[in-house]
């Protein structure tokens, strides 16, 4: 194959005349009526141009691939266009499912980037699950597309000057902010789900802050490149082109296209289906989290894979009995559920409460890490203690664990997770009593409530308030 | 209008736009000043862009290169990109899940749930071994079918 490809037709002449080949790298976004494109102060810009450090004509000159140009990373760009904004907004309903009303989203204060708050549901009670899983796969899933996205600008980090307006230095400085908000979004979240904090800061913080920056950073870089993504995109496509007729794109204003192109290795649509192969690879290999059965075995390299133990209570365990400091002594014959509300106080055995009515429900136990399990749980309905206690309109109810430290000793319900039919305090799973590490003697668990607030080794229930007042 | 355009280098509209996302920068750093982990933060953000642009692009970059002067393009068919495509799978799952193959949450796994963490660099390897296994059969059966 030819080193230089053979003019296209309708290939603008390609401007590779002189240093710094002027006009082919500010685009609209960078208006430009001096014939360099040089905006205010533009003798600063010329300056620039003119003491070019060593290396960077090399470096301009070293990019071979003619696959790089508009098209590729238009394509790029319109898939990860169509999919962050779910990986987002999974990511604020997980922070709404922690209810913030209560002060127990984290983190808790988040001043004017506070998005509406509702109550969260309990139906379908696989929300949950379906939400955060599809926030923790899709940004696994999506980490060979920003890859390959970045990929095919990363030419543009060494172009010089690096800037030909003030324009183009605001610009470039939001793209700081858009790659390195995703790059550090997408190591936390990789780190938190693998148990590694090597970071040292709070995670929660830093991710949702973090997001923040990269969406602000998305949205003013989706309003500059709009245009340009949409008018590669409505130009001549590279989908079915094979890799014998691979040819470059003609110059590009934003300088995408290789000046020295070497020989095609691999066609657009290769390197596409290259991305899009790792992308299906992740998602084999971290699906399995959220699902049951031999499939989860195929979550071959996440912590959650499989099932660590086996029997009817061998499921996975967010945190151990001994983990959580529980005595055995804690929880023997000695132990008792204290309920409150309405002013009264009821004290109630496990024996008493196996006496009561027993309700069983499927219901998944899902975590913020991403993965989720569904079990049959059987126990006494919330809202048949809450009515034990004269309290059965109670707006919120207040459950205390035998925990005495953590972050999740104690968890509030809101009225629908305390009135739903399968809202439970689960005494046995699959037909056996629990666990210790699955909160025995007596666990919440409630529909499409995040696993962390399905509070283990319940000692104490208060209802308050009432829901209409 | 145009003299805005001429001097600034582009239309009003992508002044405030900027301007828009450096506040809500602005206003999360000051946010954040206060945090005893601030620092860090700043230096994890930056850092990755860091890692990425600096270390991981040039090294990968490089490694191509070098693969592509390696194996003779003349060959029919060509084996680049069944070397290339195992490595880059390969790459990419020890890329994503680097801490669990190293083991860096073993301590904080164990501690929580009290259950032995699942050796994992001994199955990224089989994984990786058979994405290349797999690479290798569809290239001999290229090679059959172009000379047979």
């Amino acid at each position: 194959m030819p080193t230089e490809p053979p003019p296209q037709p309708g290939d603008p002449t390609p401007d590779r005349a002189g240093p710094g080949r002027a006009s082919a790298r500010s685009g609209p976004s960078a208006g430009r009526t001096d014939p360099h494109g040089y905006a205010y102060p533009a003798r600063l810009w010329r300056a620039l141009d003119r003491h070019r450090p060593p290396g960077v004509d090399a470096t301009a000159d070293a990019w071979r691939s003619p696959v790089r140009g508009p098209w590729l990373t238009s394509v790029l760009g319109a898939v990860l266009l169509a999919t962050l904004p779910l990986v987002f907004v999974t990511g604020l309903l997980d922070w709404i499912a922690y209810g913030p009303r209560f002060g127990q989203a984290f983190p808790p204060d988040v001043g004017w980037l506070h998005p509406p708050v509702f109550a969260w549901p309990t139906r379908p009670a696989w929300l949950f699950r379906l939400t955060q899983g599809l926030h923790v796969t899709l940004g696994i899933v999506l980490v060979p597309v920003v890859l390959t996205k970045l990929w095919s600008v990363v030419p543009k980090l060494f172009d010089w000057p690096p800037a030909r307006s003030v324009a183009q230095v605001l610009e470039r400085l939001s793209l700081v902010l858009l790659v390195g908000g995703i790059l550090f979004e997408i190591a936390t979240g990789l780190l938190n789900i693998q148990y590694a904090y090597l970071f040292g800061f709070d995670f929660y913080t830093a991710h949702w802050y973090g997001a923040w920056v990269f969406t602000a950073a998305l949205v003013t870089h989706v309003a500059i490149k709009l245009p340009r993504m949409v008018t590669a995109l409505r130009g001549p496509g590279f989908a079915r082109t094979p890799l014998d007729g691979t040819r470059p794109e003609p110059a590009d204003p934003d300088g995408l296209v290789s000046r020295r192109p070497g020989p095609a290795t691999m066609s657009r649509r290769g390197v596409l289906a290259l991305t899009g192969g790792g992308a299906l690879l992740l998602a084999a290999l971290t699906v399995g989290q959220t699902l049951d059965g031999v499939l989860r075995r195929t979550a071959l390299l996440l912590p959650r894979g499989g099932q660590p133990g086996a029997g009817p209570t061998g499921f996975q365990v967010n945190r151990s009995a001994a983990a959580a400091g529980i005595q055995p002594a804690d929880t023997g014959a000695g132990w008792r559920l204290t309920l409150r509300g309405g002013g009264r106080t009821v004290e109630l055995d496990r024996a008493g409460l196996l006496a009561m009515a027993q309700h069983t429900a499927d219901l998944p136990i899902a975590c913020v890490e991403g993965w989720s399990t569904e079990q049959t749980w059987t126990g006494v309905r919330l809202r048949d203690l809450a009515a034990l206690v004269g309290a059965p309109e109670a707006a919120w109810a207040l459950v205390r664990s035998l925990e005495r430290a953590g972050l999740f000793r104690q968890a509030r319900l809101q009225a629908n997770q305390v009135r739903d039919p399968d809202s439970l305090l689960a005494l046995q799973v699959n037909g056996v009593d629990l666990s210790p590490d699955h909160g025995y003697p007596a666990r919440i668990i409630v529909p499409a409530l995040p696993g962390v607030h399905c509070t283990k080794w319940v000692r104490e229930i208060t209802f308050e308030g009432r829901a209409d007042g | 209008m145009a003299e805005f355009r001429r001097g600034y280098g582009a239309a009003p509209w992508h002044l405030l736009l900027l301007i828009g996302c450096f506040a809500v920068t602005g206003w999360i750093v000051l946010r954040l000043a206060g945090e005893p982990m601030a620092g860090r933060m700043l230096i994890w953000f930056l850092g990755a862009v860091i890692a990425h642009d600096l270390v991981l692009f040039p090294v990968y970059a490089l490694a191509d290169r070098a693969l592509r002067a390696g194996l003779g393009r003349r060959d029919t068919p060509s084996a680049l990109n069944h070397v290339r495509v195992p490595a880059l799978a390969a790459g990419l799952l020890l890329l994503v899940y680097l801490p669990g193959i190293l083991g860096l949450g073993d301590g904080v796994y164990r501690a929580a749930t009290g259950l032995e963490p699942r050796p994992l660099l001994a199955r990224w390897l089989a994984v990786s071994g058979g994405l290349f296994a797999v690479s290798v059969v569809v290239y001999a059966l290229r090679w059959r079918r172009r000379s047979g």
